[in-house]
């Protein structure tokens, strides 16, 4: 029930990350692992503040690496190396 | 000699606090500005960057962190910022970093990146040389690692110095500790604490300057201003008894009282203190002195702790003294203000500040006793002094009136200023046979011989006259007194007048009397002469013919 209404609508998720820092690299890394367990369920969209810093300002991000969940709304933030999956897990799932 | 180059300064344009730090916060480091809730950091620092875009051509960001960009826009355009404008036109630019901390989970491990980017993407954006961060102790509330916070806060001060910006961090005064969160590891070059303290209900706000590296800077703690004017340090300092002197005489507004004094008028650059009791014309005395030196051309300033502006014009119009048009004219200011409403030394800086920059020749305090209910005599009398001293230093002429409460022979000041006055004017109100009338001595005028005698001090339609009082019978009497005195003496006066016009009268009738009856005696003895004389020419005429009968009766006999 759940995994088809995921997959019916994927979570949009951005991941703001500030250059190859090895904080991002590894939030990428740790994104990515996230996704491949659940193929479908996550839409992820990359932006590097480095290259277009105007978008930091524009989505009020101050942290790096944070991962924003803009839908469903309300929006999500985490910030970190979404080291821990299952509580990235959970982050994303409340208020859903 | 050591040719170390002085720290550089950039100028804050805060009135009073540039001078007190010898040019302004220093160029391209961090200054932290701490206090408690509401005592003037954010002013300060915004007051900083305006003035900063405004009139020293650098550009300023202010980064808040917790008031929102129109807040701040409009929290100093009751100052008279036009900070729109200045946006507009790219000198000042606002950067609101908004972290909630019920959105956001922290997995793993972050940086602030995000904030340098957005700061530096600002910066470049206006080429700004002036950053405030208000109050970056936000960001604790919404992190909950504070190792990594103060590590990335650490860097983010490293990187504006490495950037030359010269920035003010505001930070909210802690238990024990300057700020919350010990910013003030992070800054070591200029350290400024604002406070607010609440004393007899009244609050006074003062700065001081905790730690300027590198420079000499003021250390007392000096009251600051937040007024329309913006914000506004006011230091006081002693000054020494160094002041130039002059000989110019000044006009006192009453030619009588410049009369009492030797070479006419008060020195210029003189204290002079008028002391009386209630109703006794200190005021309107004020006023003349005011009114005379505005004739001049001369500025004055007048500080009224009783009265308002209106008020003191109307009042003192019923004395013929029109303050008026001296103030249209810019030549007469006068400032009304409730004893409470300050501190005694925000008065005092009040006081300067507006000397400073009014510029008069003849400054005029009514009362100074006002003060005495709200600080201990010391207080007041510490305080005259710094105003005196202040005062002569300019060559302004000080009127300081005070309120005395008794008025028996022993005549002291509450506040012992007579010392620090060069002359004195004593007003009395004597009852004397159901009626007050008003006295004036001149107690005391260094440097000036005058008259050590009582005046009759009278107001009248057309200004202060001072009457010289009936003397006599070792005694002064004035007013109704002198009034009966003097028509008694004119009744006496006349009386004795006719009286000896009499007695010359009756003198010289007398006289004629007398010459008439010795005319009359003469002329009884001329008549007694005349008679005496025919009796003896007919003697000898009896005694010729008694001869010649002898001789014919002989020449008879014989025959």
């Amino acid at each position: 029930m759940e995994n088809t209404e995921a997959i019916g609508e994927p979570l949009k998720l951005v991941l703001y990350i500030a250059g190859q820092t090895p904080k991002s690299v590894a939030a990428i890394e740790n994104l990515e692992r996230i996704c491949a367990s659940t193929p479908g369920r996550y839409a992820v969209e990359v932006i590097d503040l480095k290259a277009s810093p105007q978008l930091a300002r524009e989505h009020n991000i101050v942290a790096i690496p944070t991962l924003v969940r803009q839908l469903p709304v309300p929006i999500r933030k985490i910030i970190g190396d979404l080291s821990d999956k299952e509580k990235v897990l959970v982050h994303l799932k409340i208020g859903n | 000699m050591n040719d170390l180059i002085e720290i550089k300064k950039s100028p804050t344009g805060i009135e009073g606090f540039d001078e007190l730090t010898l040019g302004g916060l220093p160029t391209g480091r961090p200054t932290l500005v701490c206090g408690s809730a509401g005592c003037g950091k954010t002013l300060f620092a915004s007051t900083f960057l305006l003035n900063g875009a405004r009139e020293f051509d650098e550009p300023g960001l202010f980064v808040t962190f917790e008031e929102r960009p129109v807040d701040i826009v409009s929290n100093v355009a009751s100052l008279g910022f036009g900070m729109d404008d200045l946006i507009a036109e790219g000198k000042i630019q606002i950067e609101h970093i908004a972290v909630d901390p019920a959105e956001l989970a922290e997995i793993g491990d972050y940086d602030l990146e995000g904030l340098f980017l957005r700061l530096e993407l600002a910066i470049d954006e206006i080429g700004a040389k002036r950053i405030v961060l208000d109050t970056i102790e936000s960001l604790f509330s919404a992190f909950t690692n504070p190792a990594i916070l103060r590590a990335e806060i650490r860097r983010l001060f490293d990187w504006l110095k490495d950037k030359g910006m010269t920035t003010v961090i505001t930070g909210e005064r802690g238990d024990g500790s300057l700020t919350r969160q010990g910013l003030e590891e992070y800054v070591s070059d200029c350290v400024l604490l604002l406070d607010h303290r609440v004393y007899n209900q009244i609050s006074t706000r003062r700065l001081r300057i905790v730690k300027y590296r590198g420079t000499a800077h003021g250390t007392n703690e000096y009251p600051f201003l937040i007024d329309s004017d913006g914000f506004s340090v006011l230091p006081v300092s002693s000054l020494g008894l160094n002041h130039k002197v002059s000989e110019e005489r000044i006009r006192s507004g009453v030619p009588d009282l410049d009369d009492m004094l030797v070479g006419g008028g008060f020195y210029r650059g003189s204290s002079i203190l008028v002391s009386g009791v209630a109703g006794s014309g200190k005021s309107s005395l004020s006023a003349c002195f005011a009114a005379a030196a505005c004739e001049a051309g001369e500025r004055a300033l007048y500080f009224s702790f009783e009265e308002s502006s209106d008020q003191t014009v109307r009042n003192m119009r019923s004395i013929g003294v029109d303050l008026k048009p001296w103030m249209d004219q810019g030549l007469f200011r006068h400032i009304a203000a409730r004893p409470t409403f300050y501190s005694l030394e925000m008065h005092l800086a009040v006081m300067l500040r507006e000397v400073t920059r009014f510029k008069p020749s003849l400054v005029l305090v009514d009362p100074i006793s006002a003060f005495i209910g709200n600080a201990d005599q010391l207080e007041v009398q510490a305080m005259m002094l710094r105003m005196v001293d202040f005062l002569k230093a300019r060559g302004v002429t000080g009127v300081f009136t005070h309120l005395t409460h008794g008025q028996g022979e022993a005549v002291e000041t509450d506040v012992g200023l007579s010392s620090l006055m060069d002359a004195w004017i004593l007003l009395l109100n004597r009852e004397s046979s159901g009626e007050f009338n008003r006295e004036l001595y001149l107690l005391k005028a260094r440097g000036t011989a005058h008259s050590n005698q009582v005046r009759e001090f009278v107001l009248s339609n057309d200004g202060i006259k001072l009457v010289r009082p009936y003397i006599g019978e070792g005694r002064a009497l004035t007013g109704s007194a002198r009034r009966i005195q003097e028509a008694q003496d004119r009744r006496r006066e006349f009386e004795r007048a006719a009286d000896a016009e009499r007695k010359q009268a009756e003198i010289s009738q007398r006289r004629q009397r007398v010459k008439a009856e010795i005319d009359a005696l003469n002329a009884e003895l001329e008549a007694d002469e005349l008679e005496l004389g025919r009796i003896r020419q007919n003697e000898e005429v009896y005694e010729a013919q008694a001869e010649r009968d002898r001789l014919l009766i002989e020449q008879s006999r014989r025959a």
